[in-house]
């Protein structure tokens, strides 16, 4: 912190609420489809479109997505959640109001932990609330219409408030993270941010360091992506301490991010428009949620990012940044695991995953979804290196070709005749040759240079298309140079 | 508490009404006479009652995650005032952001 002091002039609080859309099939209050990309306005019916004397209906699902997220964020889930409408119009809202959750949202009081610095952090998550979310406008290029698209007005919600604990644009881009995480592994949201099921609007504000009054703050939306959230918030963060320490005072408004340009802009809302008059929804009766139904719910939840972590760190024995990069996901950690199935080796596997598999999707630009390796498939070439069928550098080739082709390692490595050389007399025979066309690199080696051994070795290799076993040539090769 | 001719402004204001200073009045009147009338609950011991948000005595109602069918694209444009590209068209709104 003390480094910090000395090189901010305020110490910065940030809040986030972030909306992500739950993939149920259906709408939160009809069974119109969730699906993404249909023509404007067909999945839509008198409910969602807020036609009058309709009669929304709760769906299940959506219900109990909203209650795992909670669990999985540990929050209470109170016995008694309710819906309330919160009025305001907008032409994204047909009815005039949006269904939400006001004084009895489905979670209360929860948090995540974050790593700030190689230390835990707690960030406490004030609730957790179940809303429809509201349709798509765009602007008619005349500037006198907007056009409006109703599919997707409807589609439920969770909208995660958290407290103002955040003291950084970096630790609000963790939190972020973090969040995302623990939802992919509920399996409850995609949560794309730059495809808009996962959306995060922040409150910023500045004070002097050691003042516990808060500043006054601004709201920051439309930053798109997770860089876009710690861009936005480090923009906001110079330009208030810059009006600060001019002699200025912030003024509480809503801004909109602007990522090409780098700044963000006020929308001069009105702040008198900030009063939704919310009452209890007359359509939609009370939930009540007893104790049997919270531990289905928890049941459904699997072990999740953090356990995992310190689990593949004691069990596993990998550092804490592997086992952090291999629970980023859980389809990535399920990889993992499906691996040493197969084989004992789970830091090998870990390297290659690191290392081989995320530098291939990465370069690629594509998911592990969308290639056909598997895990088991991984584990059977590390066995196949560990028998001594293949070589670790052949093995590279192998791996390649397994994502390519989808094939197991072992089809792979019979057709294409992979099989290492550990025929000692083989072996010896290419060493002979090389040994006996390379004079000058034996009177080398005679004359100290360790050097000239590498030499050799790489043309056995070669002569042997790498196939040969390098542990059984490194010690051939030495034996002939000794002995010449 | 009693309606002010500035809380009535303000309500209409929200519920984008226009109303001649004479309804408004008459509204200042109107909504004082209905308040002075539920206002005899507050004669009713309820420090022991739990807040009533429903009066019906079902609780948990709810579907399944099953698609059904939504209804044509002509059908749900049917009542726009104006349509064009199979979307509603209204008048241009500044891009302030959705509340959602």
């Amino acid at each position: 912190m003390s480094e910090t002091l000395t090189q901010k002039p305020f110490e910065t609080v940030v809040g986030l609420e972030v909306h992500v859309e739950l993939h149920t099939k259906t709408k939160i209050f009809c069974g119109c489809s969730t699906s993404f990309g249909a023509p404007a306005n067909t999945n839509t019916c008198p409910i969602c479109l807020g036609h009058p004397g309709v009669l929304p209906v709760l769906n299940k699902q959506a219900l109990e997505y909203a209650m795992k997220a909670a669990i999985a964020l540990n929050c209470e889930i109170g016995s008694i959640s309710k819906f309330d409408r919160k009025n305001y119009f907008y032409p994204d809202s047909p009815k005039a109001y949006q269904i939400s959750q006001y004084d009895q949202p489905v979670g209360l009081n929860g948090w995540i932990d974050i790593e700030v610095n190689g230390a835990t952090k707690r960030i406490g998550i004030t609730r957790i609330h179940l809303e429809e979310d509201a349709g798509k406008l765009t602007h008619e290029s005349s500037g006198f219409s907007s056009l409006v698209d109703f599919n997707r007005v409807g589609t439920p919600l969770i909208e995660i408030v958290s407290e103002p604990e955040l003291r950084s644009p970096e630790e609000a881009k963790l939190y972020l993270e973090k969040l995302r995480s623990i939802l992919l592994y509920c399996d409850v949201s995609d949560v794309k941010m730059e495809e808009g099921s996962l959306r995060c609007d922040a409150n910023i504000s500045l004070r002097p360091w050691g003042q516990e009054k808060l500043g006054t703050r601004t709201e920051l939306k439309n930053m798109n992506s997770f860089r876009g959230v710690q861009r936005g918030l480090e923009y906001e963060e110079w330009r208030q301490a810059d009006v600060l320490l001019s002699g200025g005072k912030i003024v509480q408004e809503t801004l909109r991010w602007d990522d090409a340009k780098g700044i963000t802009i006020s929308m001069r809302s009105k702040e008198e428009a900030h009063d939704y008059r919310y009452f209890p929804d007359p359509d939609l009766v009370t939930i009540h949620i007893d104790q049997a139904w919270k531990e289905r719910v928890q049941a459904s939840i699997p072990e999740l990012p953090d356990a995992r972590k310190a689990r593949y760190q004691s069990q596993y024995e990998l550092s804490p940044y592997d086992a952090d990069v291999l629970t980023s996901t859980m389809i990535l950690a399920d990889f993992f695991e499906e691996s040493l199935k197969h084989t004992k080796d789970s830091k090998s596997a870990a390297n290659w995953i690191m290392g081989d598999l995320l530098g291939y999707l990465n370069q690629h630009g594509k998911e592990l979804t969308d290639i056909s390796l598997t895990g088991a498939m991984l584990g059977e070439m590390i066995g196949l290196i560990e028998n001594g069928t293949i070589s670790s550098k052949i093995a590279k080739t192998v791996f390649k070709s397994m994502i390519e082709s989808g094939k197991p390692p072992k089809t792979i490595v019979e057709e294409q005749g992979l099989v290492q050389i550990s025929d000692e007399g083989a072996i010896k025979a290419v060493v002979e040759k090389i040994v006996a066309a390379n004079p000058q690199s034996v009177a080398d080696f005679k004359a100290g240079k360790d050097r000239a051994i590498g030499f050799l070795v790489g043309q056995v290799m070669k002569e042997t298309k790498g196939k040969a076993n390098p542990g059984l040539v490194n010690q051939l090769i030495a034996d002939a140079l000794t002995n010449s | 508490m009693s309606i002010t001719l500035g809380n009535v402004e303000h309500v209409a204001k929200l519920a984008k009404l226009q109303l001649s200073h004479e309804d408004k009045e008459n509204m200042v009147e109107q909504l004082n006479n209905i308040l002075a009338f539920a206002d005899a609950l507050s004669t009713v011991e309820t420090d022991h009652v739990a807040p009533t948000s429903h009066v019906l005595p079902i609780s948990n109602v709810m579907r399944a995650d099953a698609p059904k069918e939504s209804v044509s694209l002509q059908l749900a444009l049917q009542n726009a005032p104006d349509a064009d590209e199979g979307q509603f068209r209204v008048p241009a709104v500044l891009d302030t952001g959705s509340e959602a």
